[in-house]
């Protein structure tokens, strides 16, 4: 977006590669990170509106995010519901994951792209079909509608993940176990359980993460009583203007920084030794 | 244990996701679909009508053809700026290329009321842009609350499903063709255009095809900031589901986004693996590379 159209043409020598196409990296690096930086300095400012550059230097924004109880309460709903979320995303979709890795033909391959559709089906489509279902059964603004809702589409980085764990075990092993007499259920806790929990841990974080995030079904599902902090901070911005969404922001950015960044680098290390 | 015993015990495994699945997505949608179907009134039953009135209320088609205009914008925006990047990705050294990888997927990671928490902050009346604009001596350049506005952050969310099939594809083509290009006499451009550019056709098709078909129900964003005078397809469909409390309305609506997103993914699917390069956007956050 805010490169000049030469950037946009080849490089003049075949191998090399030219300092604009460089530069224009850097520009698109800065389109990726500078926006999610300007609600860090937000949130430090004494300004009740959404001014920037903000003014001053204050902590009051988190104190009032960590003491107002309208906030606060969302934050809990939140880890309540994004906890129970990654408890049962996980256990259902390591299990068909398992079971789809023993399964071969047009019915595995079938079940896998059904169970993909969440991810792809429009936000939108679903948060509307899933919030006249939930009116009739009761249960729009309640934890177990937002679980219900939430692990239906968390279940597809699960399956995504565990899956990709699963391709990496050499079936040799299992036979090993086979061979020495271990029933398949025992193989299975002690050979392949092992062997994917990296997998399992990578898929309860997505869909911690995807549930803790997740906004439009959450809009439709939200009631007075009971909401989630993504829908708060929506509130925040529409129907009052609440500054303390900075913070909000903040904590949410520099979380999920942590929480993606780290396992990189403990990796990163890991393989370096 | 017989096979059979052990083919029977997965399938029970799939169980619990696939009851989910029904439960949870399939059984409302299906709702939605015989809601869509069914007249009101005097003429209950069957019906067709309300897909009918979708194409003659003068709102609908409106809206629809200025959100297929915004996601056209916002898929050849990410080409121009997402095939240049995925280019150097596949020309740096590893370490870069990590960075490069871990940078593209940032959008992704942030949250989403963060980040269009930020896009407020930036794009507003008095904000960064609208400064830098006065500054380059464009006075009135109005962002926020318009879909130009919508069409930018929509751009920076959506380059990494542009970006990451790109990077497969380019990365999976023999450079030495292009030295060949070039040894022939050809010029660089044209050694591209001739080149280079037919073979990573596969890979340009497949991010354009699921940047587009993403970019239609992008909701959070055109409602915070858009304009309600300049609704995308999903905020009629909120508009009309919670407030006009039109279900049949909505439905066909609903019906429709549907369907074309399906049929467009499954499109893109067959180009060049479009569900596994989604998963490979959501498993990309940690399994890098």
């Amino acid at each position: 977006m805010r490169a000049g159209p030469a950037a946009r043409r080849r490089p003049a020598k075949v191998d090399a590669v030219g300092w604009w196409l460089k530069a224009f990296g850097g520009l698109v690096v800065v389109f990726f990170i500078l926006p999610t930086l300007f609600v860090i300095p937000m949130s430090f400012g004494e300004s009740t509106t959404f001014q920037f550059p903000p003014q001053g230097f204050t902590l009051r924004l988190y104190e009032n995010f960590f003491t107002n109880p309208v906030w606060l309460a969302s934050l809990g709903n939140s880890f309540i519901v994004a906890t129970l979320t990654a408890l049962l995303a996980t256990t259902v979709g390591t299990a068909a994951a398992v079971a789809l890795s023993r399964m071969e033909g047009r019915l595995a391959r079938f079940v896998r792209t059904l169970l993909m559709v969440p991810i792809v089906a429009p936000a939108i489509v679903v948060a509307v079909a899933v919030y006249i279902a939930f009116l009739g059964w009761q249960l729009t603004g309640t934890v177990a509608g937002y679980v219900l809702a939430h692990t239906a589409i968390a279940v597809p980085y699960v399956l995504v993940s565990v899956t990709g764990a699963l391709g990496g075990i050499d079936p040799q092993l299992l036979r090993a176990a086979a061979s020495l007499g271990s029933p398949p259920w025992r193989a299975f806790l002690r050979v392949t359980m092992p062997l994917i929990s990296r997998g399992v841990l990578t898929g309860a974080i997505f869909s911690f993460i995807v549930s803790f995030d997740e906004v439009v079904l959450a809009l439709f599902l939200r009631s007075p009583v009971f909401h989630t902090m993504p829908v708060q901070m929506y509130n925040s911005v529409t129907v009052e203007i609440d500054p303390t969404i900075s913070a909000a922001s903040s904590l949410m950015v520099v979380a999920t920084t942590i929480v993606f960044v780290l396992p990189q680098l403990l990796r990163g290390r890991a393989r370096r030794r | 244990m017989s096979s059979n015993t052990i083919k029977w015990s997965n399938r029970l495994l799939l169980v619990p996701a696939l009851a989910l699945l029904a439960g949870i997505l399939l059984v409302p949608l299906a709702g939605t679909l015989v809601r869509s179907l069914s007249g009101t009134g005097p003429d209950a039953g069957l019906t067709l009508r309300n897909y009918a009135n979708l194409f003659t209320d003068g709102v609908t088609l409106t809206v629809l053809g200025r959100t297929a205009l915004t996601a056209a914008v916002v898929t050849i925006a990410t080409l121009l700026i997402g095939y240049p990047y995925a280019y150097l990705m596949t020309r740096v050294g590893p370490r870069a290329r990590g960075i490069l990888l871990v940078i593209v997927l940032i959008p992704f990671w942030t949250s989403v009321m963060a980040r269009n928490f930020a896009w407020i902050v930036i794009l507003q009346d008095g904000g960064p842009v609208q400064t830098l604009f006065a500054f380059f001596g464009a006075e009135d350049v109005v962002l926020y609350g318009t879909t130009a506005g919508v069409m930018i952050a929509m751009t920076q969310v959506m380059l990494p499903f542009m970006v990451l099939p790109l990077f497969s594809t380019l990365g999976a083509i023999d450079r030495r063709l292009l030295l060949a290009a070039r040894g022939l006499g050809s010029s660089p451009t044209r050694a591209f255009w001739k080149v280079f550019w037919p073979l990573s056709r596969g890979g340009v098709m497949a991010g354009v095809i699921l940047v587009f078909t993403l970019s239609l129900g992008f909701y959070v964003t055109p409602a915070l900031l858009g304009s309600p005078q300049e609704s995308l397809v999903a905020q009629l469909l909120a508009q009309r589901t919670t407030q006009l409390l039109d279900f049949a309305a909505a439905g066909a609506l609903g019906m429709l986004v549907l369907v074309v997103t399906l049929v467009l993914v499954a499109w893109a699917n067959r180009m060049g693996g479009t569900v596994s390069a989604i998963g490979v956007v959501a498993a990309g956050r940690t399994r890098s590379r």
